[in-house]
Parts: structure tokens; C-alpha cells; sequence
């Protein structure tokens, strides 16, 4: 029984990121009573992101202020269903976020619409290249959801998060200088694209010469001062260099706080309780039904807060977790392929190529835009024939230079020595005159990488911890090989007086010491049936049909391309499904 | 509460302190530990020479400080491309750091069981938070150099004594009992460079010297009006966070 039980609201939102900002927009617009639970703290651009204490490489990007403090809880991480599961006991591979905004507030800000090709990428796949090119452990599926039925929300997301970027198709019509490989959209982006910093021209130039088709990288920094659909004041883009894993000081780059939540919390029927964090979606004695969640509070109290719609929002992993906690769905099994929850976790593979320049070429690394650059698409998708090369998936190939913070981006040559004179000499005659230009890919499903609850670690309420098993395969390291040397193409033709490339070789295992990236997915995916997804087309749980769960969580497989615009997207069409659907019938609102 | 310091040495002041660091005779191995501990050593004289103030380390003591001097001078040493990381005050920056959250491990999840020789690619999974690393490492450190090298402590080594060591502990061949010492190297070096190249706010960095070397600047963060061409380096200086700097 609870200390506390609260009044009944018509919804209840677990995590105030992105995810959890667009539902509590929509559910009010409604009319509904909305509470929106946020474990962290409440944020916002004034004052814990103001200049100039934010910009401090040390306390955001190396202390990670701004992100999940794992003492409280963290995940476990093993290679292989055989293997003992060590706790993720420092932030390193993927950096989770915390607080009103979540990592909302600290990512880059590229912003992607998926290809058809990808969401219907076992069909596409097969078509094309034949039923047995999909290795049988390749546990990828297609979404239940076309390109077609996304677009007005894609257009939504970009339009509130005042994306600045280039349309490569407008309804058909290919556009020079845009996405060439790109589905229709109906209107461009909001803002025109962002400037070219000085390693984005040289790769830009360098990329045309050698035949590809580079196009500025979509980027929710605005490039203009803005106002988007809720009234909400963007500011320029300034290129400071303390982008990603900082809060914007000049409200130019998208987040919860400077494009929803000042309107948000303006209305009446919506209440954010921050320090709230939730340990279980609480269902109805036949179990078809959630009647709530159970939170702890920041005294530590356990508070019952009964509603009648229960919307996840509490990002990819703890989705995932809060489901297995609660005892909703089936979880998977890696030794009989059955059941789904924690099923197809996935990752990404990227790649780099550092270029060293002679004095004469003024790079100025530090002048940077979280997702300025400038990318090509060649090598992403099935937008190449894979036929030789016998692997599924690609990746996105860019310059994005993003700052020049000496601690965690100074670049110098692999022989370098990694202390002393060697060490000092390197950084000084190479800081201003390089850069890194690489590779993010796909991670495709498979059947031994998934999610589940660790059997031995504990959160700080004694509740288990989540559990990854998570190892690269074969199909991404041959991709990733193949993509790097695409890379190296670019590279060459950039004519660095020096250049070191470094991929991921066979037989490497994941390390979570290094950043990769954050985009991790899957364990709670959407399908056409329940016995293949936990959620619907409309993202909706199978099992317990006034629980929607929002977030990366739903993604089948992975891709090369960022996921918060397909999880802005996903939040706008969902919420759709159930403002105009399933609030006059609550139900399935699809059949099993 | 960090003390503010004297303008920032140019590198030609620099070199001759470096100079004379190296110059001064290590102490003859007949001296104990503890006396040695209680002269002006080498180390510390040229830090309070840099320095103008008499910075007290907060939390090591003063073989622990004498060590980290030495240490991180090695590691970033003063010569012609540049300052070192002693004479930017990196050993008060991590005195700080070891009595701030990450010397607590205050954002780590430090539950058990513990499995300090797990692969590296886990990560640190000792139950050390950083404060007890860099005690159990260095005391166990000097043990290895007292009893190798004829009764010194890593301080009173050749710099090419102190640097085969680092590289035996960083490489993992050179391993000791209680702590690891690949882990424990593994901070150092780290921590030394955060030191090194962070905003002085923190305590290292004295001058924005590091930042003056390699040209950034610092916490300017308003690069509009310098966005294009790779034709001109970035005109001005660094500007730190706080003031006085």
C-alpha cells in the first residue's frame, strides 16, 4: 500500500523529456487532466544553463552534469546470454539523461525522417536481394507503420522544434544541394540550413569531387530567430561550441524547455511534479488494465497517482524497465526466441577518419553547432546496392565539427605519445589545424542482444537494475568497414598532410568506456501482432490497452540516422490515434 | 577556497624552471623518506616559485603531495612548445577534485559485488571511488620504487625511471597487490590533463596558460561572425568563466 494516494487525473506521463513535453501538449489541447512525473529536477534555460557558467567543458561534458546520476540506478551490461552482467558503474558509451527536458535537453540536435526502405526493411530486403541474405539471428522486422502515415508528423516535430535544414524532395520534385535519397515531404524545413563551419566546406567540396551528394545535416539548432507553432522564442545559433551534452544558453537548440514546456506549464489542467520517480505501472486485478502508477517522492514517500491513460515517457531503457518491473507483457527469451518484452535491443557503429592540416589551414574546431555540418547518404539505407557486400544496413557520413573543447575533442596523430613533451608538442602544433570527419550506422536486431532484469544489482530502492546483453556481430563490422573506407574516399580528396582511420575490426567487443553514441533502441517495439512487438502501429501496449509507450524503445531494428525525430514524430502520431480515436472508444485500436 | 595567482609565466620562464627542477640533485638515497618529506623539495619549490602562494592541499598528504608533483610533472612537463602542468597548479586541481563529487564517486553506481579485475572494457568496477585510488595507488607505487630503486620514492627517480614506471603500469605489466595499477594511471593521466586544459575556475590552468598555447578560447562560446572559410585563425585570446584569471 502507498503512503500517499493522489486524486485521479484522465493521464499520467512517466518522464518529462520530449517525448513526455508532446504528450502533455496534446492530452491538455484535449481537455484532459494531465500529471507529468519527472524523477529528476525541474530545469529550464534560466538559470541552470545560463552563460557563462555553462560553458565549462569540465563540470558538463566530463563531470556530466546535466545527465543521469547512475549511483541511483544504472543498467548491467554483458556480452553474451552466458556471460555474468557488470554494472554500467560510470557513464561512457551511451550518456542517459535526467530532469525536466531529459536528454532533450543535451543532445545534438540532428533531427531525421526514416526511410520507407528501412521501415519496411525485412520486405524491402527480401524483395531485393533475396529471403536468404537476412542471416537467420538477424531478428529484424518492419515497422506497422508506412513513411506515407508519418509525414504530417514528422512535418509537426520539425515545425515546433524549428529544424534548420535543406528538402532534397518536395513532393516528388528532387532538390539540388538536398537529401537526394530523401522521401517526399510536403514543405521545406522551417529555417534554412546552418551555416558551413570551415571543416563542413571542406568536406562538402571534397565530397562533390569524389561523386556524392552532400547536404547540410538537419539540424534543431535554429539557424534564425524562430517562433514555432506554440509561441515559443528561438534564438540564433551562435556556433559556441557547447552544444551536446550542455543546455542552450541562446534557446536556439530544440529541447522541451525552449520549444513546449513554457506553454505548457501555462495550463491549468496540467501539473508537473518533478522528484517523482516512478517504480511500477499499477494494473487492475485482471491485468488488462493499468489503474495507474506508484512513484517515490523526493521525501522518499511511495505515492499512488491513479489515472485512466498511462503514457511512458521515460526513455528507451527505462521504458523497457518499468514494463518488466510491472510484469506487463511476455518477457523475451533468448534460448527459445519467444516472448517480447526487452526483445531486438540494438545500438549504432560509427567509424572516424582524423585529418591533419599544415598551419596555413585555419580550422577554428571551437566554432561549432551541435548538428551543423555537412553529411551525404550515399552509403545509408538501401540507398547503395548491398549484393556484394553481404551485409544489412549502412550509415550517414558527415563532418560535424561541433566544438573544439580541449579535454574530450582535441584531435592529434595516432603514433602520438599519450603524455609528456611528445604529447604537449602534438596538441599545440595540431589543435587549431584538425578535425575528424566519420561514419554512424546501423545496428541491425539480433537474437542474442536484448534486454531484461539483472538478477544480482539493485537500484537504490532495491529494485533490480536493468540488464543489456549487447555484443557487436558480424554485420556491422563488415559494414562499418565498408563505410570507412567510403570515408577515407572523402578524406583523401581533402588532401590532409596526414590521416588516420580507425573502424571497429572483427572480433572486437563492445567497450563501454568510449562515447558512442546515446541513440540506443528496441525492448519494447511496435509490430503488427503481439506476438511478434509489445506495441502497436499507434504504440500502444498489446496487453494492457490504456498504456501507450513512447520513445526509441519502439524501434524494431536500428538505423544510422539519430532517432529523436522519428520518437517527435511517433509521440505527434500517437497521440493522434488517441485523441482521435481511442478517447471516444477506449480500446484496442488494433485488432490482434 | 582556491587562492588567485600571479600572471601566467611565459614559456621562456618556464624552460629555466624546468631547467632548474631538473638540475637539482635528487636526494641522496641515503636520506629517509620522512626527512626528505619535511626539506623544500624540488617540486615544491618551484610550484611555490610559479606560484607566488602556498597552496595546502586539502586532502593528500604531504608524501601523497610530493609525489603528485613529481607525477604530473612527468606527465606534462614544462619545456620550449609550452607550460607544464605543475607550474598551472594541475596538483591543486586534483586535491580539489579528490574532495569534490567525483573523488566520492558521488555519480557512480558503487553498489556491490565488485569485480575489480573485470575486463577494461566494463569500465572501473572497483569499489575505490577516486579519493582511495590515488591513496592505495601512489602509497603502493613508492612501496614498488623504495623497494626497486634502492630505498627512493617515486619522486627522487631519473625522469626516465618515472616514465618506464608509467608506462609498465599503463601497459599492465608493472601490477601491485592492493590496487590496480593500470586503473590507477589510467586517472592520473586523465585527471593531469583535465587539470591541464579545463577553466581555471577549477583550480589548474593557471592563466588560461594551456589555452593561450594551443588557441582556444576558453569561454567565449559566440562564434557567429567567425563561421566560414578555413582562412583565418580566431583573432582573440581566451576568456575564462570566473574572474581574475
Amino acid at each position: 500500500m502507498a503512503d500517499i494516494t493522489k486524486p485521479k487525473v484522465d493521464v499520467v506521463l512517466v518522464g518529462m523529456g520530449w517525448s513526455g513535453s508532446i504528450m502533455g501538449m496534446e492530452m491538455t489541447e484535449a481537455g484532459l487532466s494531465v500529471v507529468g512525473l519527472e524523477r529528476g529536477e525541474h530545469r529550464d534555460t534560466n538559470p541552470d544553463f545560463a552563460y557563462p557558467k555553462i560553458a565549462d567543458e569540465l563540470t558538463y561534458a566530463q563531470r556530466y552534469k546535466l545527465m543521469q546520476n547512475l549511483s541511483k540506478e544504472t543498467v548491467t551490461v554483458r556480452h553474451s546470454p552466458n556471460d555474468d552482467a557488470l554494472p554500467y558503474r560510470q557513464l561512457g558509451s551511451f550518456l542517459l539523461g535526467n530532469g525536466v527536458g531529459g536528454a532533450g535537453v543535451h543532445w545534438n540536435g540532428v533531427t531525421w525522417r526514416a526511410y520507407d526502405a528501412e521501415l519496411q526493411i525485412r520486405s524491402h530486403y527480401e524483395q531485393r536481394y533475396g529471403k536468404r541474405f537476412i542471416p537467420v539471428d538477424m531478428t529484424i522486422q518492419d515497422w506497422p507503420m508506412t513513411y506515407a502515415e508519418l509525414e504530417p508528423f514528422y512535418d509537426r516535430f520539425e515545425y515546433v522544434a524549428g529544424v534548420s535544414g535543406k528538402a532534397g524532395n518536395l513532393g516528388g520534385k528532387i532538390m539540388e544541394g538536398g537529401n537526394v535519397f530523401e522521401a517526399p515531404r510536403k514543405r521545406d524545413y522551417p529555417l534554412p540550413p546552418l551555416k558551413n563551419n570551415a571543416p563542413a566546406n571542406l568536406f562538402e567540396t571534397a565530397a562533390r569531387e569524389v561523386g556524392y551528394h552532400p547536404f547540410p545535416i538537419p539540424a534543431a539548432n535554429a539557424s534564425q530567430a524562430y517562433q514555432n507553432p506554440y509561441g515559443m522564442q528561438l534564438g540564433p545559433c551562435n556556433y559556441c561550441g557547447y552544444c551536446e551534452r550542455f543546455g542552450c544558453y541562446m534557446y536556439a537548440k530544440a529541447s522541451p524547455q525552449t520549444c513546449i514546456l513554457p506553454a505548457l506549464l501555462k495550463k491549468p489542467n496540467f501539473e508537473l511534479r518533478d522528484k517523482s520517480y516512478v517504480t511500477r505501472i499499477n494494473l487492475a486485478s485482471d491485468g488488462k488494465r493499468a489503474t495507474g502508477v506508484t512513484y517515490i517522492d523526493a521525501q522518499g514517500r511511495s505515492v499512488e497517482q491513479p489515472a485512466d491513460l498511462v503514457i511512458l515517457c521515460a526513455y528507451q531503457m527505462h521504458n523497457v524497465r518499468l514494463l518488466l518491473l510491472s510484469g506487463i507483457g511476455k518477457p523475451y527469451d533468448p534460448k527459445t526466441g519467444d516472448g517480447v518484452v526487452g526483445k531486438n535491443y540494438a545500438y549504432q557503429k560509427n567509424s572516424s577518419v582524423s585529418l591533419f592540416f599544415d598551419k596555413d589551414v585555419a580550422i577554428n574546431p571551437f566554432a561549432g553547432a551541435g548538428a551543423g555540418g555537412q553529411v551525404f547518404d550515399d552509403f545509408n539505407a538501401d540507398n547503395f546496392d548491398h549484393g556484394p557486400h553481404g551485409f544489412v544496413g549502412g550509415a550517414y557520413i558527415s563532418a560535424m565539427v561541433t566544438g573544439g573543447r580541449p579535454i574530450g575533442q582535441s584531435i592529434v596523430p595516432a603514433d602520438t605519445p599519450k603524455w609528456g613533451s611528445g604529447w604537449k608538442k602534438a596538441l599545440k602544433d595540431n589543435y587549431l589545424h584538425a578535425f575528424n570527419i566519420g561514419s554512424e550506422g546501423s545496428v541491425m536486431a539480433n537474437r542474442d542482444n536484448y534486454l531484461d532484469l539483472d538478477p544480482t544489482y539493485r537500484d537504490a530502492y532495491g529494485l533490480p537494475l536493468l540488464r543489456m546483453t549487447f555484443d557487436w556481430k558480424e554485420n556491422e563490422i563488415r559494414m562499418t568497414q565498408y563505410v570507412t573506407d567510403r570515408v577515407v574516399d572523402v578524406a583523401k580528396a581533402m588532401k590532409p598532410k596526414l590521416m588516420h582511420a580507425a573502424a571497429t575490426k572483427s572480433g572486437e567487443h563492445y567497450d563501454v568506456r568510449p562515447y558512442q553514441t546515446t541513440h540506443t533502441t528496441g525492448g519494447a517495439i511496435c509490430g503488427d501482432r503481439p506476438d511478434n512487438s509489445v506495441i502497436n502501429k499507434y504504440l500502444q501496449s498489446w496487453d494492457v490497452h490504456n498504456l501507450f509507450v513512447m520513445g526509441a524503445s519502439a524501434f524494431p531494428q536500428n538505423w544510422a540516422y539519430n532517432p529523436t525525430g522519428m520518437v517527435g514524430a511517433l509521440a505527434y502520431w500517437s497521440a493522434a490515434a488517441i485523441r482521435e480515436r481511442y478517447l471516444k472508444n477506449p480500446g484496442p485500436l488494433v485488432q490482434a | 577556497m582556491k587562492k588567485h595567482n600571479p600572471p601566467p609565466s611565459e614559456p621562456g620562464v618556464a624552460s629555466r624552471r624546468g631547467f632548474l627542477f631538473k638540475t637539482i640533485a635528487i636526494v641522496p638515497a641515503a636520506s629517509a623518506l620522512t626527512t626528505a618529506a619535511l626539506l623544500p623539495s624540488a617540486a615544491q619549490t618551484a610550484d611555490v616559485a610559479a606560484a607566488g602562494v602556498d597552496y595546502q592541499p586539502r586532502f593528500f598528504n604531504a608524501d601523497e603531495w610530493t609525489f603528485l608533483k613529481a607525477a604530473v610533472d612527468r606527465l606534462i612537463p614544462a619545456d620550449p612548445e609550452g607550460p607544464g602542468a605543475l607550474e598551472l597548479n594541475v596538483p591543486a586541481f586534483i586535491d580539489g577534485q579528490m574532495e569534490s563529487g567525483f573523488g566520492h564517486a558521488s555519480n557512480w553506481y558503487m553498489q556491490g559485488p565488485f569485480k575489480g579485475d573485470a575486463p577494461a572494457l566494463f569500465g572501473y568496477q572497483a569499489s575505490m571511488p577516486p579519493r582511495e585510488l590515488y591513496r592505495a595507488g601512489i602509497a603502493a607505487l613508492n612501496e614498488h620504487c623504495r623497494k626497486n630503486f634502492s630505498g627512493k620514492t617515486f619522486a627522487q627517480l631519473a625522469p626516465a625511471e618515472q616514465d618506464q614506471l608509467f608506462k609498465d603500469m599503463d601497459g599492465g605489466t608493472l601490477k601491485f597487490e592492493q590496487v590496480s595499477a593500470q586503473w590507477f594511471f589510467t586517472f592520473l593521466l586523465q585527471n593531469t590533463k583535465e587539470g591541464y586544459l579545463s577553466d581555471p575556475i577549477h583550480g589548474g590552468n593557471k592563466g588560461m596558460a594551456s589555452w593561450k598555447m594551443i588557441g582556444f578560447p576558453g569561454a567565449r562560446a559566440d562564434f557567429l561572425d567567425f563561421i566560414g572559410p578555413a582562412d583565418k585563425v580566431y583573432p582573440y585570446g581566451p576568456v575564462s568563466i570566473g574572474k581574475g584569471t
